[in-house]
């Protein structure tokens, strides 16, 4: 099955075999390996990208449903040679431990704050409900988040 | 973990869908219900049809009540105002279905089809006497949401038949809540309780209650609902209908080796007692 997509501002062609996972188009079709797969199961978030800007789980999506529409993944965030706010924040805060979870971890955050501008510490420790990290290193992911929130609401 | 084979193909209306589907075949929404399951092996439909690009099936439209399209995603009727206002157990459902990422591209058709006991929005489409239309190729028929869900995973729906919406009556002068007990790890529903309470002063009028997760399915509750109709909701009449609820539940108890039957027959009891609360709070 033929199908197109835009993927970090290129176009990409392919022909895939229709139970293509995007996770999998995106890792091996594509060489992007940032978009890590956790559970494989929706639950845990390492598979987090933007679908038409929209968090998506990659692994509960096939291939050919993200036709004609654009990705964004960890490996487009930066732009201009310059880490996206997200990124910079994880890296001052240190908002990882083993780094597994992170590449889902700032898509999600990027996804919410640009969504939720000035949102509170409570607000983002829910929201990131459907990210986990097995190193249980929330504490300096919610600190990253809420720096890039706060800076978001000209806090 | 990979799906197993099976043919794709993407149709552009609701017809051309009826027109592909084969003996073998599922209808592809949002896939963030069947995919899983794929995944898992659970299924294996030789084919799927790929219904996300018609446009006929998504959005939610409000006169007199609700029509939403059966593509319309979780996330889409938590934020609408219409769906809040009309129906805000609804609204509220949604909002806690899965995480942002799920309530993004699931969607309410895929929900209710592949009808798991512990997801929130069908206990609130029991509750508020929702109507789920279907569209086959022998044409098209409506099914109240409490016929519609039959068993565990079970519905009315035929092979080859594609649920097109579901209507909702105009509830905005109730006072409409759902209320879970979310399992600490999944956020599954371990007891949900929608209810819906026409106020007349300090009466009510009538109440529709409905419980799920502890259930097999989404259950009406009639007993509950009948203590509490004619009442002041006063604390006797919270008390018979949170004992009331559990027999209304009874045969349709579900559990596991964490949460047995009898713990969650007794929690929608305490959830029974909480959405009253938060519905007159």
């Amino acid at each position: 099955m033929q199908v197109s997509m835009t993927v970090n501002g290129v176009a990409q062609e392919a022909d895939v075999d229709p139970r293509t996972l995007l996770v999998h188009f995106l890792r091996e079709a594509l060489d992007l390996t940032g978009t890590k797969i956790g559970c494989d199961t929706s639950q845990c978030g390492a598979c987090a990208v933007h679908l038409n800007g929209k968090v998506l789980k990659s692994c509960t999506l096939l291939a050919v449903q993200a036709d004609g529409c654009e990705v964004t993944t960890i490996e487009g965030l930066a732009e201009g040679g310059e880490h996206h706010p997200m990124q910079t924040a994880f890296w001052e805060n240190h908002g990882l431990q083993c780094g597994y979870c992170t590449p889902g971890m700032i898509m999600a955050s990027a996804a919410f704050v640009r969504d939720n501008p000035g949102a509170s510490e409570a607000e983002i420790r829910h929201y990131l409900e459907g990210n986990i990290c097995r190193c249980t290193g929330y504490h300096n992911i919610v600190k990253a988040v809420k720096q890039v929130a706060d800076a978001a609401a000209g806090a | 973990m990979w799906p197993n084979k099976f043919e794709y193909a993407r149709a552009g209306s609701v017809d051309e869908a009826l027109g592909l589907i084969g003996d073998e075949g599922k209808f592809l929404a949002g896939g963030h219900s069947l995919l899983p399951v794929m995944k898992l092996r659970l299924a294996a439909p030789e084919q799927l049809v790929d219904i996300g690009g018609i446009d006929s099936l998504r959005g939610i439209s409000a006169n007199g009540g609700l029509t939403i399209g059966a593509t319309t995603t979780h996330a889409e009727i938590a934020d609408s105002a219409d769906v809040q206002a009309m129906c805000a157990g609804l609204a509220s459902a949604c909002g806690q279905v899965g995480d942002q990422a799920v309530r993004n591209f699931g969607t309410i058709g895929g929900n209710i089809a592949h009808a798991d006991p512990a997801s929130d929005p069908p206990t609130v489409l029991v509750a508020c006497g929702a109507t789920i239309n279907i569209q086959g190729a022998g044409g098209s028929r409506s099914v109240g949401a409490e016929d519609f869900f039959i068993d565990l995973f079970e519905t009315d729906l035929e092979d080859g038949e594609l649920i097109t919406s579901v209507s909702l009556p105009n509830c905005s002068d109730c006072q409409c809540v759902y209320v879970k007990f979310p399992h600490p790890a999944s956020r599954y529903a371990i007891v949900g309780v929608a209810v819906c309470l026409k106020m007349d002063g300090a009466t009510c009028a009538q109440a529709d209650i409905a419980v799920g997760g502890a259930t097999v399915k989404a259950v009406k509750c009639a007993g509950a609902e009948a203590a509490l109709a004619g009442t002041t909701l006063d604390d006797a009449a919270i008390n018979a209908a949170a004992e009331a609820v559990k027999a209304d539940i009874a045969d349709w108890l579900a559990g596991d080796i964490a949460y047995p039957e009898s713990y969650r027959q007794q929690m929608a009891g305490v959830f029974l007692r909480r959405a009253i609360g938060a519905a007159t709070g």
